[in-house]
């Protein structure tokens, strides 16, 4: 079976605040597939993910990356999200007088019923008429951003860490939501949708199998691999371990 | 010259839609009555509600002899030369006595036209006795053929014990139209005192500090106002409450936006009684060069008293717009949907048919963002 690609990053390099934080990142995820981003805290796995969502104050310096075989490295923020891409903030702004709701009813067009049912589906019912992210705790702010995520239905979804600060009550809930979101509720033939998680506990494993695990040290993805077993050696040896193991 | 208009039938296609911008019914659907005054010359005073009687302020005062003491009494004459000018001028304007227990389903509607340059007069007298509940819409609005007109506005309001009155004011005024309001209010025990103010168009110059005397026991004042300043409007806002009375609290709200045009946010809480308790919220957004001079004022006369302001003054951030550009909205429309939210204030004690008249004349000017 050939798989398509979704997302190939060549060669990139990353520049914030005139640093250079991104050094030569490789990466491709084909159609269907999950691949989890490890690495220690300032490693550059942000970076990385906003830098391919195509934030401002993330300036690519060299390389590129293609989204579905399109290089969309120059294309504005927007665009990218109109064309299939999507993001779960780690630590999304509030927006003081914007509701919840007004933004899914935005978002939605002119299908604000299937909206609704999601909101249901993740608890959020209450929060349409809370301005957006105003003193939400943190189950809540990743419930509502995983609920925007389902309105949105992207066709690349990257994930900062959804398991930070999340109670056992609701990592279940979010933790089977991402798992629809990637498509791994589907019959693995079936399987369209890819996604980038972020991830430093590996919790996301218990709700999903992911394909690849990348990890990220100083900038620069030290090793590929089953996502379990890299998972093993950090928290058995230290992320120093990766660092010298330099498999790649 | 176009003879005057009985009601609002005669008006043209641009005036309506001016009007109905500026929250009143042509149909005056949804309204328990309707006053409209023209210039100097009131077209129509009308109310089906037994409860509240509103006539013309002139022949109010020839009616009733009581109502003198009412007439100038929380707005000083002498005040300045808006007040004096006006007080040489034959009583324009409306009084409404919403009487004992009345409640207003149905709004009233009053509405003030401007169809000539010269200068227009009101003196409102608004009183809710005891127990009442009175909801009023005011549309101010100038014709669109108006080039240079001003509007003297004098307004005293009575809230009586146990009463409510909501005024909800929506401002529709030409490009050089000079507009200076001086409104006050007395409210008496556990009255409430909700005033609403919206001005989306562009106007030469707003003058105003409209002040509530909270008398009575637990009484409550809440002033909100929503104001978008295009290039060449300067507006001079205030927004007062004197707290005299044991438990009395009182709320200013203001939402401003600059687009080149140029806004001071005054407001003043008083604490000068046991128990009383204020705050004051004047957040102001610049899209385009203008300036937004926010002067908040808490001012505390006794310790058993406690006020607080908060005040912000700035550009949208950048990362709230690129939050909604990640979920696929584009830069105009992420700016548009945050301003939206900005400006959405919601009003504690408003009937909804008021609210959604707010929501949909700050809908209504959206293009303007």
């Amino acid at each position: 079976m050939t798989v398509g690609v979704m997302l190939a990053i060549e060669n990139l390099h990353v520049e914030v605040g005139g640093k250079e934080v991104i050094h030569g990142i490789d990466l491709s995820i084909g159609e269907g597939e999950t691949h989890v981003l490890m690495g220690p805290n300032g490693s550059g796995k942000t970076t990385l993910l906003r830098s391919i969502m195509g934030f401002s104050n993330y300036t690519v310096t060299e390389g590129r990356i293609l989204f579905r075989g399109r290089d969309v490295t120059a294309l504005p923020l927007y665009e990218r999200a109109r064309y299939g891409m999507g993001m779960m903030f780690q630590r999304p702004p509030t927006i003081a007088g914007l509701k919840l709701g007004k933004l899914l009813d935005v978002m939605s067009g002119t299908t604000p019923a299937k909206a609704y049912e999601y909101a249901d589906t993740m608890k959020m019912g209450e929060f349409l008429d809370r301005d957006l992210n105003a003193n939400f705790s943190g189950g809540e702010i990743k419930r509502s951003e995983v609920l925007q995520l389902l309105v949105q239905q992207p066709d690349f979804v990257m994930l900062d860490e959804p398991e930070s600060g999340v109670d056992l009550e609701n990592i279940s809930l979010i933790g089977k939501a991402i798992a629809c979101l990637v498509d791994k509720d589907r019959h693995i033939v079936n399987r369209q949708k890819s996604g980038l998680i972020i991830t430093h506990t590996g919790f996301i494993l218990d709700y999903l199998e992911a394909d690849v695990g990348h990890m990220l040290c100083n900038g620069v993805i030290r090793c590929h691999g089953n996502p379990r077993e890299i998972l093993k050696v950090i928290q058995e040896r230290g992320y120093q371990e990766c660092i010298e193991c330099a498999k790649v | 010259m176009r003879k005057g208009v009985n009601g609002f039938a005669d008006l043209s296609p641009e005036d309506r839609e001016r009007l109905e911008l500026s929250g009143i019914m042509l149909s005056s659907e949804n309204r328990c009555g309707s006053f409209f005054q023209e210039d100097q010359d009131v077209r129509q005073t009308s109310c089906t509600y037994d409860g509240i009687e509103m006539l013309p302020t002139a022949e109010a005062l020839k009616k009733y002899e009581w109502l003198q003491e009412y007439y100038w009494n929380l707005v000083d004459k002498d005040k300045d030369e808006y007040t004096r000018y006006v007080a040489d001028q034959e009583p324009r304007g409306y009084t409404i006595i919403a009487k004992k227990g009345s409640k207003n389903i149905f709004p009233l509607q009053t509405c003030l036209y401007m169809a000539s340059d010269k200068i227009q007069t009101v003196h409102n007298i608004v009183i809710a006795e005891e127990g009442a509940e009175l909801h009023l819409i005011t549309g101010c609005v100038s014709s669109h053929s108006v080039g240079h007109g001003k509007h003297y506005g004098i307004t005293e309001l009575y809230v009586g014990k146990d009463a409510l009155i909501s005024t909800t004011m929506i401002h529709t005024w030409g490009e050089d139209v000079e507009v200076f309001p001086r409104s006050a209010a007395q409210v008496e025990e556990n009255g409430t005192f909700l005033s609403n103010y919206i001005s989306l168009k562009p106007v030469k110059r707003v003058q105003m500090y409209p002040t509530a005397r909270l008398t009575g026991k637990n009484s409550v004042a809440r002033f909100s106002s929503v104001v978008l300043a295009p290039e060449g409007s300067d507006l001079d806002l205030g927004q007062r409450a004197i707290l005299e009375a044991k438990g009395a609290s009182a709320e200013l709200i203001s939402r401003m936006i600059t687009s080149g045009g140029n806004v001071v946010a005054r407001s003043h809480i008083i604490g000068g009684e046991e128990e009383t308790r204020g705050h004051i919220e004047c957040k102001g957004l610049i899209l385009e060069d203008g300036i937004i001079h926010a002067v908040p004022e808490i001012e505390g006369r006794l310790k058993n008293t406690e006020l607080s302001h908060e005040a912000a003054v700035g550009k949208i951030a950048r990362d709230e717009i690129e939050y909604l550009m990640a979920r696929g909205l584009d830069e105009d429309e992420a700016t548009a949907t945050i301003i939206r939210g900005f400006l959405d204030v919601k009003i504690q004690g408003l009937p909804d048919s008021l609210q959604r008249q707010i929501d949909a004349a700050i809908d209504a000017a959206e293009d303007g963002f």
